[in-house]
């Protein structure tokens, strides 16, 4: 086995918890994020934005506007490139509308001036004439035959036909005949679940500095988990070429999914153009609720037979998501995830991706997934209720394993659902006594994880330090694990690898740092690029030697010959080797280039306690434990970390964060007043527990770890609740009101 | 528009500056003396990432005027390490991982550091409660509330 | 916008008077600044009310307290005895946003704000607290219950100022509470709220005040709640009537926080809770 395949096991820095690199920038207050730049002679921007759900822009006047002293310029869509297609033109539409306003907050036009406050009170003097058309925001009222359409002919060849023209896309799938399924059962529960659109609410707003020149030369500087993704999506709107535009990531204020999208690049971009000026956009919190990429919101029924001893005999579930005024809410997610973690020789899964007048949805963490986990676990809840079984031990039962075939199609290789299910029900709380008035609640969850375009470049000094290029920016200390890694390979201190976000002139093609692939991908690619390094240091021995390069080891940062046939020399250590690379063959820099596939899936098992106050409705959430396979974990406390954040973005979803539209189609809860995310009086410390079931398709076994963890909490809250308030709610957020709603129907019931 | 004159203290340094009368002490700190360690999430008060003190009371510095700082003694968060000695609060937030993004830790360093001058033997709750106005969405709190623990108990030690 | 830094409250009314277009005072700002800052009241005149002498104060006035308007949540929970005497005025204001919000914020811009929903003007109206008033013919002295007149809404004049608030003396054997429902546990506007103050005879409630906060246009001060209570020794009876009096004193709004029936029915849980918090502090005061 050469070493570019070699498994490791045997760790000295992977696994270990160093301080991240980019700590003290941090501590300090002196971390560069998104509106931390700042550029000679830069104008600020803001952004005119439609007040209605669906409008008709019959005139835009900017002359006001541009009278305003200190205003530079104004943009709407003319200023941008023309005749795009697919996806481009989605984006396009979104981040400047051309003839028709699609929901609340949708740009219609954007203005530079010479400060943030003349640029906004010149954005309120932009006059705008609409005429407004009927609205939908509602994802069964949308489905609905009377429903006003979003735009024609916007639905895919996946729809059949007679379904209304907001379905845009279908997905059909599944195995076996779930009526004979469902038929062997002693018991089917069938049900229908509703969950709100939540947003990714990180704390930083979207940021950016763009200049573009008349010579079509560009710069950006932005808040972005994938800076190769806005260079791209950025040319392609203003009508330049891909390379021409060079951008920078800058530290990123969070982004769970939501930053994998360009929103106010392209708009900075055109301003700048138009004024040749660096030009600066912040959005306000209000603006990133109202036009950034919410969740889908869905209706949901799933319908699950079960044996007297637990057996599932058959699963269905129709999976309807609404992902704002544009294709591609996430409801192939939704249906593949459904049933991933069972073992099913009956599953049929049908989605449907539906048009609304809502901000354009974008991924958030697991996309699609959190919803499918709460209808379907829901469920199972449910028959282990009704049948008096232990919720583990029926999802031990029915758990998939390396070998099954998943509800998705593929066979699973190596997997850790069955490990994660062991370790929670070893777990101190699973078997803690509850106090009077609270419930326990369990869910699995799973997520695919991704690969994804990678490259990487590894450049050695002379003193023997090392510095990484990477091209994902670091949303969660990636930096530390990237740097373990170069430590473990070359056998150096970790002190000594400094990691870089590079830019887009630097690397070759980096996808977002999305699909939790930024640990695996990058670091995969990371070893390779070592490894690389390795090679080349040890051919350097080699020459100096005078032996061959396969006689050459590399070991505890040293080149050693390979055994006693190689000859008698002296370990050659990298910082030696480094001194002299100049005169030995010149720089040693590794690379490495690829799309890994080998992203092994990940299981969650979460156990959640909660309090229901029956008087109010409110719910607190008293102990909360994560059970997640990793893999590896390279730096144990970011996967801790991970796992907490998931989950209390989870609690988050599950009971108080919610998207509220009015009757006029406009967003009610543009704030973090009303918009809920947990605070730190709401939660409990979150226990971990990390599970490693070494992913076949990764030479220290990574699996992705961040975005599982927020599959399994909105059904391991929702079962809690259920169990606590001893009525089953079937709708999220589970907000005090709907909680005494339900046991005042339950009480009305009998 | 005519701008406001200002002298105030931050972190110890007088200075002076001309701001809108609209313009927050956020907005000034920011853009007219390059202390971009103050975040704004909100500007409504609700996250917490903009905390300063002024005459040693926390409060949102998005919430007060850059005029209203006349007179006034205000510390950010580059004033929190004493030239390169860090404040044991930073060490133990790298140390804990108690950030993940970091775009709220200045503001929570700020208000745990008040909560510490003023309160050197806090409770989980009471720390908890007095972050409430500091929002995080990637931690889920734990390693903070950890981090500032110890940090406390390590303090007590050495007083 | 114009920012005036006036020496005393005559200067500042007489600002307010001569001011063209809108005109807002500046104390705390916690909601002044965010109405700004959304477009939502951007005023043409600000009048920065903290240069004036006094309004930082905390004095005794009679048996009772003389608050000054700039006061902050912070300060009052600081200040032991005003805690002691008046446990759910100084709980209902220090549930007004977080720490930091509590380093600005004041009693009478919560009042002036207008909002049905303001936490402590439920516990103002209970403890019968009043506020002087100063305008162009001279000052006067008002209850607070009188000052709220529609969400956004007060009986102020625009060119009238409110210079302090009185919470008067607290007596023998009484006891306030302030509870809210909100769904989380900080950082948010009432869905309801309820004060209660009261004063006992043995076991037996001689006087009590119920408010109701986010249930109506304005706060209420509901006597059918205080009169269920009062002569009774809060047994069970009189606490189902106390709750049933608040339930039905509810005239609220379906909103983004909250439903008419969620509202109308937990009003009558906190008046219940908050009563039994106030009656127990009654007993144990001297």
């Amino acid at each position: 086995m050469g070493i570019n395949e070699k498994i490791t096991s045997d760790f000295k820095v992977v696994g270990t918890r160093p301080n991240r690199p980019d700590g003290v920038d941090k501590v300090t207050g002196r971390a560069k994020f998104g509106a931390d730049a700042y550029a000679p002679g830069m104008l600020h921007a803001a952004i005119v934005r439609s007040p209605h759900a669906h409008a008709r822009i019959v005139k835009i006047d900017t002359s006001k506007a541009e009278a305003l002293k200190g205003v530079k310029a104004v943009v709407t869509r003319a200023d941008f490139a023309e005749g795009l297609t697919g996806e481009n033109w989605n984006i396009l539409e979104n981040v400047m509308a051309s003839d028709t306003a699609l929901y609340d907050g949708h740009a219609v036009a954007a203005v530079a001036a010479t400060s943030a406050l003349v640029a906004r009170d010149a954005a309120k003097l932009v006059e705008i004439e609409y005429e407004q058309l009927p609205h939908v925001t509602d994802v069964d009222k949308a489905m609905a035959p009377d429903a006003p359409v979003i735009r024609e002919g916007a639905a895919d060849k996946s729809v059949p036909e007679g379904l209304h023209p907001n379905v845009v896309r279908y997905h059909d799938s599944g195995h076996g005949d779930v009526e004979a399924g469902f038929a062997e059962a002693d018991l089917v529960i069938e049900d229908h679940f509703k969950t709100e659109a939540t947003h990714q609410g990180y704390i930083e707003p979207h940021a950016c500095l763009a200049q573009l020149g008349p010579d079509g030369k560009g710069e950006v500087w932005c808040c972005t988990q994938g800076h190769f993704n806005v260079q791209k999506v950025c040319a392609a709107l203003v009508g330049t070429e891909t390379s021409q535009i060079r951008v920078t990531a800058s530290e990123i204020g969070g982004g769970f999914g939501g930053k994998t999208v360009v929103f106010i690049e392209p708009v900075a971009l055109a301003l700048s153009r138009k004024t040749n000026r660096p030009v600066k956009l912040v959005m306000s919190r209000s603006e990133v609720f109202r036009a950034t990429g919410p969740t889908a919101s869905t209706s949901m029924d799933v319908k699950i037979g079960m044996t007297k001893d637990g057996k599932i005999t058959a699963g269905k579930g129709v999976f309807r998501l609404q992902g704002g005024a544009f294709p591609g809410a996430p409801m192939e997610f939704t249906a593949m995830c459904a049933f991933a973690p069972y073992a099913l020789e009956n599953v049929h899964q049908i989605g449907y991706d539906v048009m609304s007048n809502r901000p354009k949805q974008a991924a958030y963490r697991a996309p699609g997934s959190p919803m499918a986990a709460f209808a379907v676990e829901s469920v199972i809840d449910e028959l282990c209720n009704q049948l008096g079984l232990d919720p583990i031990e029926v999802r031990l039962k029915n758990a998939s394993k390396q070998g099954t075939k998943a509800s998705f199609g593929p066979k699973f290789d190596r997997i850790g659902l069955v490990e994660t299910l062991e370790a929670a029900m070893a777990h101190p709380h699973f078997s803690a006594p509850l106090q009077p008035g609270q419930g326990r609640g369990i869910s699995c969850g799973f997520w695919f994880n991704h690969g994804g375009e990678t490259a990487v470049s590894l450049a050695l000094s002379e003193d023997g330090t090392v510095a990484l290029s990477v091209g994902t920016p670091d949303i969660g200390g990636s930096r530390a694990s990237m740097g373990q890694i170069v430590a473990e390979e070359l056998g150096i201190a970790y002190e000594s690898v400094r990691t870089t976000i590079a830019d887009t002139a630097t690397l070759g093609y980096n996808e977002i740092s999305h699909g939790s692939r930024v640990t695996y991908a990058t670091g995969l690619a990371t070893i390779k690029a070592a490894r690389d390094v390795v090679k080349k240091l040890s051919a350097r021995a080699a020459a100096k030697w005078g032996i061959d390069e396969e006689a050459v080891i590399w070991e505890d940062g040293c080149a050693k010959p390979a055994g006693p046939n190689a000859g008698e020399f002296e370990p050659l250590p990298l910082a030696k080797i480094a001194r002299s690379m100049g005169r030995t063959g010149g720089p040693i820099v590794g690379h490495y280039e690829a799309t890994p596939e080998g992203a092994g899936v990940s299981f969650a098992t979460h156990i959640v306690d909660a309090e229901v106050d029956k008087e109010t409705g409110q719910t607190k959430v008293v102990r909360y434990t994560v059970v997640q396979d990793a893999g590896k974990a390279i730096h144990p406390t970011y996967v801790e970390g991970q796992f907490q954040g998931g989950a209390a973005q989870g609690i988050g979803w599950a009971l108080n964060e919610e998207y509220i539209y009015g009757e006029d189609g406009r967003l009610q809860n543009s704030i973090f007043l009303d918009y809920r995310i947990p605070v730190a009086s709401d939660l409990p410390m979150i226990d971990t527990v990390i599970v490693e079931v070494p992913n076949p398709g990764h030479p220290y076994g990574v699996r992705g770890v961040g975005e599982t963890s927020i599959c399994p909490p909105l059904a391991a809250i929702a079962n809690a609740v259920s169990n606590a308030a001893g009525v089953r709610l079937r709708e999220l957020p589970m907000s005090p009101p709907r909680i005494l709603e339900a046991l005042e129907q339950q009480a009305a019931k009998g | 528009m005519s701008m406001i004159h200002v002298t105030t203290t931050v972190n110890g340094d007088e200075v002076e500056f001309l701001c809108d009368p609209r313009e927050t002490l956020l907005d000034v700190l920011r853009d007219r003396l390059a202390l971009t360690g103050s975040k704004e999430g909100c500007g409504t008060g609700d996250c917490g990432a903009c905390s300063v003190t002024v005459d040693d009371r926390l409060v949102c510095s998005c919430l007060m005027l850059g005029a209203e700082a006349e007179g006034k003694s205000i510390a950010t968060v580059e004033g929190i390490a004493d030239g390169e000695e860090l404040h044991p609060l930073q060490t133990k937030f790298i140390e804990y991982a108690a950030l993940q993004c970091g775009i709220c830790t200045p503001g929570i360093l700020v208000a745990t550091k008040a909560l510490l001058e003023k309160k050197p033997d806090p409770t989980e709750t009471e720390v908890r409660y007095w972050l409430a106005g500091n929002l995080c969405r990637c931690t889920g709190y734990d390693k903070i509330i950890r981090a500032v623990m110890d940090t406390a108990a390590d303090l007590r030690k050495a007083s | 916008m114009q920012y005036h830094t006036p020496g005393n409250f005559e200067d500042a009314v007489s600002i307010a008077a001569k001011a063209d277009g809108v005109t807002r005072f500046l104390a705390g700002g916690t909601d002044v600044l965010v109405q700004l800052r959304a477009d939502i009241v951007t005023p043409d005149v600000l009048i920065d009310i903290k240069k004036i002498d006094g309004v930082k104060d905390i004095a005794r006035e009679g048996g009772g307290w003389r608050i000054g308007v700039a006061v902050t949540g912070a300060e009052m929970s600081e200040h032991s005895e005003l805690e002691a005497e008046w446990p759910g005025l100084v709980e209902a204001m220090d549930l007004i946003g977080s720490t930091q919000v509590q380093g600005r914020a004041t009693l009478v811009g919560n009042l002036c704000n207008g909002s049905p929903a303001a936490d402590s003007v439920p516990a103002m109206f209970a403890a019968g607290a009043s506020v002087s008033i100063i305008g162009p013919n001279g000052s006067r002295k008002v209850a607070v219950a009188d000052i709220p007149t529609g969400p956004g809404r007060t009986s102020l004049e625009k060119d009238e100022a409110i210079t302090a608030v009185h919470i008067p003396a607290r007596g023998k054997n009484g006891g306030d509470a302030y509870l809210r429902f909100i769904p989380r546990t900080e950082m948010d506007i009432a869905v309801v709220g309820c004060g209660v103050n009261l004063r006992v005879d043995g076991d037996t409630i001689s006087e009590a005040r119920v408010s109701l906060g986010a249930v109506a246009p304005t706060v209420l001060l509901v006597q059918a709640a205080a009169d269920a209570i009062i002569g009774t020794s809060l047994d069970d009876a009189a606490m189902d009537a106390l709750a049933a009096a608040a339930s039905a004193a509810c005239n609220p709004i379906d909103d983004k926080r909250g439903t008419i029936k969620f509202r109308t029915h937990v009003a009558g849980v906190l008046a219940r809770r908050a009563a039994k918090i106030a009656y127990d502090r009654a007993r144990a005061s001297k």
